[in-house]
């Protein structure tokens, strides 16, 4: 029979390898046997005290058991949220108000600060550690099974909204397992595969380790982030977990390469490296490629709201420094339409908006009608029966080659640090502060620096403090300047142009 | 050194940095700082920090990063 639920992976696996370990972090491991045995004990828990076909937040410290409660969830009829601690207070409460959570599983780290949370909403919270030791009820999980569809949702993550609000993009069954299936023979991944996995598991992105993982039989450790600012340490973990296979963030990758690591070791079992979200500078690319010239490179592109990633390219050239890598093209069973102003189809080198076709769109946004009918829209080239594509705001075109390339974007969101920033997110916040009149940000593409300019009565070092507890510490700008006014256009809009160039003055002049 | 504390400065302005020493324990710095901090020291101290002294040690105070930078510069 047809797949039709991500855990048909788990179920396969641990049959086989039910003893080898799935996911593991520096110190600690779960076996599939005991992902299998924890998840469908949360998922009879959930089902059991009524929590079905609802969203179950998982508020864990970045941890194997994280990932088998996100299956947990899943086993349950549910839809797991994850939630960190490294999200503000502030951007938490706006995510609760958003899901109207009734449960939520959290660890003992996280326990405290979950009572803040779950205070106002009437939220029940249940700790890892105890609800996997509820006794699984194979009828109950066998029922839920039996009245699943793959078109329900498995997951909800939050990416940034420009008007202040995050966005929860919800994702099914179906548009993972066409994901997964794609990607695993894309980056040919088996049961030798070793990943290292750099995101956090509150986005989309992890989604690269943790099915396949499950799937192949494969293994994911999981990297502590305090590695990612020691680059020697980095790649000794590498080394030591025998890491082969790495889907990482561009910024993570250069961190080696520029501080020179390759002069003294190199990670020496890694032969697939998957990078995405962001231009990889070329000559930082040379450098990855002459130390391991034989490993295999793939460019990655995708918006969440096509479940990952939907475009590939594996590089099979060499580059010139001022070139740019293209992003390729579609996976199989997905489309790109390249959309001009006309809604026609852009001609050959005309730059068009990106937009995604096929089964890999997810399902929307959460308890957002409005804003998911925004984006996810009717094909304007079909006007014979419904279809959706969604709309991702990029701008691309096809060189010469036929590859498609990534151009620049449709307005003011950026890609900071490998995540998505909509920089009229971080202006929000700064003008809800009292004693702000107003504010404006602008991106320093080549320096990678949000740099925030605001009018109002109040000093730069309480303005950072202040954000800090209202935005996730990525949007958090690296430069603050106060302003006596802020220039505008003659229509009364904030003038960006005028500020980059004040900006780039200014910074020429140093 | 007031160099350096102003390239620190211009990072997280809430913190003292003439006290602070667990910039890297207590999670204050992140990947990022660390980036923009090496490119600075070597833009305005002509001093390339190599690799291997790329450790938690070395970050987690103004000092210490203050007596990295004059040990490279003397070597």
């Amino acid at each position: 029979m047809q797949q039709t639920n991500v855990l048909e992976y788990l179920e396969k696996t641990v049959l086989r390898l039910p003893d080898k370990v799935a996911f593991a972090n520096e110190s600690e491991g779960l076996t599939f046997g005991e992902v299998f045995h924890d998840s469908r004990a949360i998922g009879t828990y959930l089902y059991k005290n009524g929590y079905y076909h609802e969203p179950v937040v998982v508020f864990m410290k970045k941890h194997p058991k994280t990932i088998a409660a996100f299956f947990g969830c899943v086993y349950g009829g549910d839809y797991y949220v994850p939630i960190d601690e490294e999200m503000p207070k502030f951007r938490i409460e706006l995510i609760f108000d958003n899901l109207q959570p009734k449960v939520m599983i959290c660890d003992e780290s996280t326990a405290e600060l979950a009572k803040e949370f779950a205070a106002k909403g009437d939220v029940k919270i249940v700790l890892y550690d105890e609800v996997t030791k509820t006794e699984i009820d194979e009828a109950v999980i066998a029922d839920i099974r039996d009245k699943q569809l793959d078109t329900d949702p498995i997951y909800i993550v939050f990416t940034s909204g420009s008007t202040g609000i995050p966005k929860g993009v919800v994702a099914c069954h179906r548009s993972v397992i066409d994901y997964i299936e794609n990607l695993s023979e894309v980056l040919e991944f088996n049961e030798d595969t070793r990943f290292a996995n750099q995101a956090p598991l509150y986005f989309d992105a992890c989604l690269k380790e943790l099915y396949p993982t499950l799937k192949f039989g494969a293994t994911t450790y999981i990297v502590p982030k305090s590695l990612f600012m020691f680059p020697m340490k980095l790649v000794e973990f590498l080394n030591e977990h025998k890491i082969n296979t790495v889907c990482w963030v561009v910024s993570a990758l250069t961190m080696i390469s520029s501080f020179k690591v390759f002069d003294k070791m190199i990670p020496e079992y890694l032969h697939t490296i998957a990078f995405g979200s962001e231009v990889f500078p070329i000559k930082q690319f040379h450098l990855w490629k002459n130390a391991l010239p034989n490993a295999k490179f793939t460019n990655l592109y995708g918006p969440t709201e096509t479940t990952g990633m939907c475009c590939y390219y594996k590089v099979n050239r060499d580059f010139a420094l001022d070139e740019v890598m293209p992003i390729g093209r579609p996976f199989h069973n997905t489309e790109i339409l390249l959309l001009n102003e006309q809604n026609q189809l852009a001609k050959d080198g005309e730059v068009g908006e990106i937009c995604v076709r096929g089964t890999s769109l997810t399902l929307g946004y959460y308890h957002a009608f409005e804003k998911t009918n925004e984006v996810f829209v009717q094909n304007p080239l079909n006007d014979r029966y419904p279809e959706l594509i969604y709309r991702t705001g990029d701008l691309g075109k096809r060189n010469e080659r036929g590859e498609l390339v990534f151009v620049s974007r449709k307005d003011y969101q950026i890609k900071h640090m490998g995540h998505r920033i909509e920089l009229g997110e971080i202006e929000v916040n700064v003008n809800m502060l009292e004693n702000i009149s107003t504010s404006c940000c602008i991106y320093d593409k080549e320096k990678e620096k949000i740099i925030l300019f605001y009018v109002g009565e109040m000093e730069v070092k309480d303005l950072v403090v202040l954000l800090k507890g209202k935005l996730p510490r990525y949007m958090i700008p690296n430069k603050v300047e106060k302003l006596e006014k802020m220039p505008l256009t003659a229509n009364g809009k904030l003038d960006r142009v005028y500020l980059k160039k004040y900006y780039e003055e200014k910074t020429k002049e140093n | 050194m007031d160099e350096l504390l102003e390239i620190l400065q211009d990072l997280h302005p809430e913190v003292d940095y003439e006290t602070c020493d667990t910039l890297i324990d207590d999670k204050i710095l992140d990947s990022f700082d660390i980036v923009t901090i090496i490119s600075e020291i070597s833009e305005n101290f002509d001093v390339v920090i190599p690799a291997e002294e790329i450790v938690p040690e070395n970050f987690n105070s103004a000092q210490a990063l203050y007596e990295l930078i004059e040990r490279l510069g003397d070597e």
